[in-house]
């Protein structure tokens, strides 16, 4: 590769993650304070790629009981009948209502999956120290970022129902214990997008070790 | 002329005052390193004390009415989240509460107390502070998905009854996009410039 680009790490600076000033650091990052606000400096987010994983495998292991388990289930004239984010979908597709079950699927199923093949993916290729298109991995990041809080359309619309509709006998419409996962999964995965730095695709991309 | 490092790549820019309704990105990512929008500062403080009003309003009347059978139920956020409560739901009434009430309205407050005490020419006590929570409130604070999740429940009840749009409903689509312009206008750079006495 040509000659390292110009980086803060690489003039001994670092900018702060909470008001923006880039700030000298003499010697090691540890212990040193940003001059206008006064919050911890760190050239990195410090321990980013064990803290992502971390969150991503706690993310991939919630996700299983968040689709075996019922999100909701609608008590109707006596007969319960319970629904998955999937199966919840697939009905509203047979009734004709696709748009909405359009939503649910890239909501539920594809953007939490999406999130976290993403982020694995980045997590191996900054360990692997690729040097593969810098510029598009940061892309797929900010990505990332943008569309996580999507996924929690699903639990409003059951915190909405829930919240409507209990007549008793008559109807009424209980969360499941898959919505509890499913929460879960979409924390931990904002969890695991604000963990990573992504200056570390960089870093490896340049040769650089941090 | 200052030096700033791209948040998402490091990369060090030299970066001038930038004229009003501005953006500039990283030349070699793309990140965002500031965006300076038209008449900004008063902007945000507009937009944020409008949030403030209809958020009240959102939350004082029912969003929806469902009525089968001629019995009627109406909801608000509120007795959503405590519906969730009882029925033995505490992490999900929790995730909700976090997400549409306790965030926007630190969001909003935060603004308010930042914007607020700097237009009227003093320094708000504990500026770093507020700055870092009104960053956490505003990733955790999601009106805009909320709106969606009526968007789909809506149809579906419409199956099993007849569904009436109360007021708030009303207040949280203006609200949403109330916030996000908010949001949008907002440079915090300003604020530290401001507060410096730099302009
Ligand atoms: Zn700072
Ligand atoms: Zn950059």
């Amino acid at each position: 590769m040509s000659a390292p680009a110009a980086t803060a790490l690489g003039a001994s600076c670092a900018s702060c993650h909470d008001c923006g000033l880039l700030s000298r650091v003499d010697g090691r990052a540890h212990g040193a304070r940003c001059p206008r606000c006064g919050a911890a400096l760190h050239f990195r987010k410090p321990r980013s790629l064990e803290r992502t994983w971390a969150f991503l495998i706690a993310a991939m292991v919630c996700y299983v009981p968040a689709n075996l388990f019922p999100v909701m289930t609608v008590i109707s004239l006596g007969k319960a009948q319970s629904d998955t984010i999937l199966s919840g979908a697939i009905y509203l597709l047979m009734h004709g209502m696709w748009p909405l079950a359009l939503i649910i699927f890239v909501a539920s199923v594809f953007v939490p999956l999406m999130k976290i093949a993403i982020l694995a993916f980045l997590l191996v290729s900054v360990q692997r120290r690729s040097a593969w298109r810098p510029a598009e991995r940061t892309r797929l990041y900010r990505l990332t970022e943008a569309i996580g809080r999507w996924s929690m359309v699903d639990i409003y619309v059951v915190t909405i129902l829930v919240a409507l509709v209990r007549l008793g006998n008559l109807a009424t419409i209980e969360a499941g214990l898959g919505a509890v996962f499913f929460g879960a999964v979409v924390v931990l995965t904002i969890f695991a997008a604000e963990s990573f730095d992504p200056r570390l695709v960089w870093d490896t991309s340049q040769g650089r070790q941090t | 002329m200052p030096t700033v490092a791209c948040h998402d790549c490091d990369l060090l820019h030299r970066l001038g005052p930038l004229p009003e309704g501005v953006t500039a990105r990283c030349r070699r990512c793309g990140g965002l390193l500031r965006k300076r929008t038209r008449n900004g500062f008063e902007r945000t403080l507009a937009l944020a004390l409008a949030a403030a009003i209809l958020f009240a309003v959102a939350n004082a009347f029912p969003f929806l009415s469902f009525e089968m059978r001629g019995r009627v139920t109406q909801t608000n956020v509120v007795t959503g989240i405590v519906d969730l409560w009882k029925g033995g739901k505490p992490e999900i009434a929790a995730l909700v509460a976090l997400t549409i009430e306790v965030a926007p309205v630190a969001q909003l407050s935060l603004l308010l107390y930042v914007l607020g005490l700097v237009r009227i020419g003093r320094v708000p006590p504990g500026l770093p502070t507020a700055f870092r929570l009104l960053r956490h409130a505003t990733s955790w604070s999601m009106i805009e998905v909320f709106m969606l999740g009526i968007i789909v429940a809506i149809p579906k009840l419409m199956g099993m009854a007849t569904i009436v749009p109360g007021l708030a409903l009303w207040s949280f689509v203006l609200l949403m996009l109330v916030l996000s312009a908010a949001m949008a206008a907002f440079d915090p750079e300003e604020v530290w410039e401001r507060v410096e006495g730099r302009r």
